[in-house]
């Protein structure tokens, strides 16, 4: 297993409205094919530090590496570039491009990184619904989604480039039971395959689901253990 | 690649709001549709203005100025002493060209002059009956005269020709020929300051649309107007010149006064007040299509930058799943510049259909001035500088608005 992910000493503060550290010497390392699950009360730092992982935050203290490439420091086109062909994002709420339909939006990071030709990216934003279970509404426009529909649509976003790692702020949050369940089981399904998953949630059960929880409180590691799976 | 991409979320942004894009689209065509209508119809009226003074005035007029300061021998012998001169009448120069004809000859067969009519002027009382009004009289070579200024379209009635068979001919301005109550046919009475005396018969008279000329002054033939002036054949007083190309005649009159030593005066200094007028309401043309487009540029911004907030959301998911901030860039700028181009296009549409309503609005100018409707001319050019007018505006309203959205942070956002 080699690391694909690499969190060392992490400063975070805030300062607005007064001087406040969020994130206290943070330090962790990710497998390559992890299922790795966040966990803490709210506010303890831990969709910030995800937020610092994403490379859209690019203030703090300390250094990130990850694929082997260190992000530490390097320029906003640099990072836009290696979220779009590195990173696949599921934000807290569901975040679509409300104009387009459920499979332009999937498309476009695809588009975007422009590996394979359109049609062959269309086939495979089509996979990839098929595999979260919205192919059949692939034509509809987002904003006429339900919150749940959309997010699993926003799943199937991140999927799309195949990226090394995935990254979700309460990915299955507006999920039913059954939703949830199918979602969990691609991200596992995925992390056999060698993907990396990072997960941020409050659902107990999704992260004793995982191979391994790291539990926040105050903006420092308390406790990161391995689950026991099934 | 990426330009396909910004252009197919730009197109679908536009598309989401119709109304919005439209309105921001009016703007620009109004503007542009303003300023080519505003422009067509002011270069029309310079033209028209500056036609009308060109026909009736040579580009180049070469006339001996009779100088009449002299200082008095005194004066000559003894500079700057105390010298006293009572009543001193200026030297009897005349205002003759020497060898006139010659030198005439000699311009027409230079390169780019059009033609040459030497002649001679001089003011003259016209008499009928009672009647008594001042005026000036040209004898001329009326085949020459006609080559410069296109006298056959500007003839009122009677006949060029006749002046040629007739040398007591006179062919008079179409005002002065009413104020005297003459008409073709009919004999007036010519009083040169000389004194020489002469009754000539109207055989034509001609309109400039100029009031000066058509007010004062009438054609003779050269001989006949020698003769009253008791002058022998090769008396000339002036050379007027008409060039092919107008511009042409500013240097070559300097040409001309450097090589014959004698006062040339060019159109563009003569009709300094025409050209200044140009100059002013050019001026106002583009102060105020230039004020059109900069409010429809405001428009622009504001729409643009409505949008940039009203899409903050997926500006932060586009950045998120890793467009570069030129792309966004690109996406917003886009959609300005569909905004300048089709509502400019439209606006050319609208200003030509405009100019041509105008261009065919009867006017009525009193018969005076020799025109029908309204002038306005049709210059692609013009058309060309106002779609690129507009697309500028709407790059540079759109710019700033699109550079903020580039700069948007998406954890701010996406952090809710």
């Amino acid at each position: 297993m080699s690391i694909v992910l690499s969190a060392q000493h992490l400063n975070k503060y805030f300062y607005d409205p007064d001087k406040f550290q969020v994130l206290t010497d943070v330090s962790f390392n990710v497998q390559k094919g992890e299922f790795l699950s966040i966990v803490g009360k709210s506010g303890c730092g831990k969709s910030t530090l995800l937020y610092l992982l994403s490379t859209m935050d690019t203030e703090y203290e300390g250094q990130i590496e990850m694929a082997g490439t260190k992000l530490t420091g390097r320029g906003q086109d640099f990072l836009a570039h290696f979220r779009n062909e590195h990173l696949g994002f599921v934000f807290q709420f569901h975040f679509l491009l409300p104009e387009f339909s459920a499979l332009q939006n999937v498309m476009l990071p695809g588009l975007k990184l422009g590996k394979y030709p359109e049609k062959e990216i269309e086939e495979r934003a089509m996979e990839k619904l098929r595999l979260i279970g919205m192919d059949t509404y692939a034509r509809k426009p987002a904003s006429k989604l339900s919150g749940g529909q959309q997010q699993r649509v926003a799943i199937a976003r991140a999927l799309i480039n195949d990226p090394t790692i995935i990254m979700g702020d309460e990915p299955t949050g507006n999920l039913d039971r059954a939703n949830t369940e199918n979602v969990f089981d691609i991200f596992r399904d995925l992390a056999s395959k060698g993907q990396t998953i990072i997960a941020v949630t409050h659902d107990p059960d999704f992260a004793a689901g995982t191979n391994r929880t790291i539990e926040m409180s105050d903006g420092l590691i308390i406790g990161n253990h391995e689950n026991k799976i099934q | 690649m990426d330009i396909r991409i910004a252009s197919q979320i730009a197109r679908t942004h536009l598309l989401a709001k119709k109304r919005q894009t439209l309105v921001a689209m009016l703007g620009v065509t109004f503007g542009i549709a303003m300023f080519i209508t505003m422009i067509s119809f002011m270069q029309g009226v310079n033209q028209f203005l500056e036609d009308s003074a060109l026909d009736a005035s040579p580009h180049i007029r070469m006339y001996n100025e009779v100088n009449t300061q002299r200082p008095g021998l005194i004066e000559q012998l003894n500079p700057g002493k105390f010298n006293v001169i009572y009543h001193q009448k200026p030297k009897d120069e005349q205002s003759r060209i020497k060898n006139g004809m010659t030198i005439a000859e000699r311009i027409e067969r230079a390169p780019g002059v059009l033609g040459v009519s030497p002649q001679v002027a001089t003011q003259a009382f016209y008499n009928n009956g009672p009647i008594q009004i001042s005026g000036t009289i040209s004898g001329v070579d009326i085949d020459r005269e006609n080559r410069l200024y296109k006298l056959t379209t500007r003839l009122k009635s009677g006949n060029l020709n006749t002046l040629k068979t007739n040398p007591d001919g006179l062919i008079m301005g179409s005002v002065l020929a009413e104020k005297l109550n003459v008409r073709v046919g009919d004999k007036v009475t010519v009083t040169t300051p000389k004194g020489g005396i002469r009754t000539l018969r109207v055989v034509g008279t001609f309109g400039f649309g100029i009031g000066t000329v058509d007010n004062t002054k009438s054609f003779g033939n050269l001989s006949t107007v020698q003769e009253m002036l008791q002058r022998d054949p090769s008396y000339i007083t002036d050379i007027h010149i008409k060039m092919f190309d107008p511009l042409q005649a500013i240097p070559f009159g300097k040409q001309l006064r450097a090589m014959y030593g004698y006062y040339t005066e060019d159109w563009a200094k003569a009709n300094t007040a025409i050209l200044a007028g140009e100059k002013i309401r050019n001026m106002l043309t583009y102060v105020v299509s230039i004020t059109l487009l900069v409010v429809a540029g405001f428009g622009i911004y504001n729409i643009m930058n409505m949008t940039v907030i009203n899409k903050i959301k997926d500006i932060a998911i586009l950045k998120a799943t890793g467009f570069e901030g030129r792309d966004i860039i690109a996406i917003f700028l886009l959609q300005a510049i569909f905004i300048g181009f089709t509502g400019g296009l439209l606006g050319l549409g609208i200003g030509f259909g405009l100019s041509y309503l105008l261009s065919i609005t009867p006017f009525d100018a009193g018969g005076f001035i020799s025109i029908k409707t309204f002038p306005v001319i049709f210059e692609p050019k013009y058309y060309i500088m106002g779609l690129l007018f507009g697309v500028v505006t709407t790059v540079l309203a759109g710019y700033f608005p699109s550079k903020k959205a580039s700069q948007v942070d998406p954890v701010s956002i996406l952090r809710g």
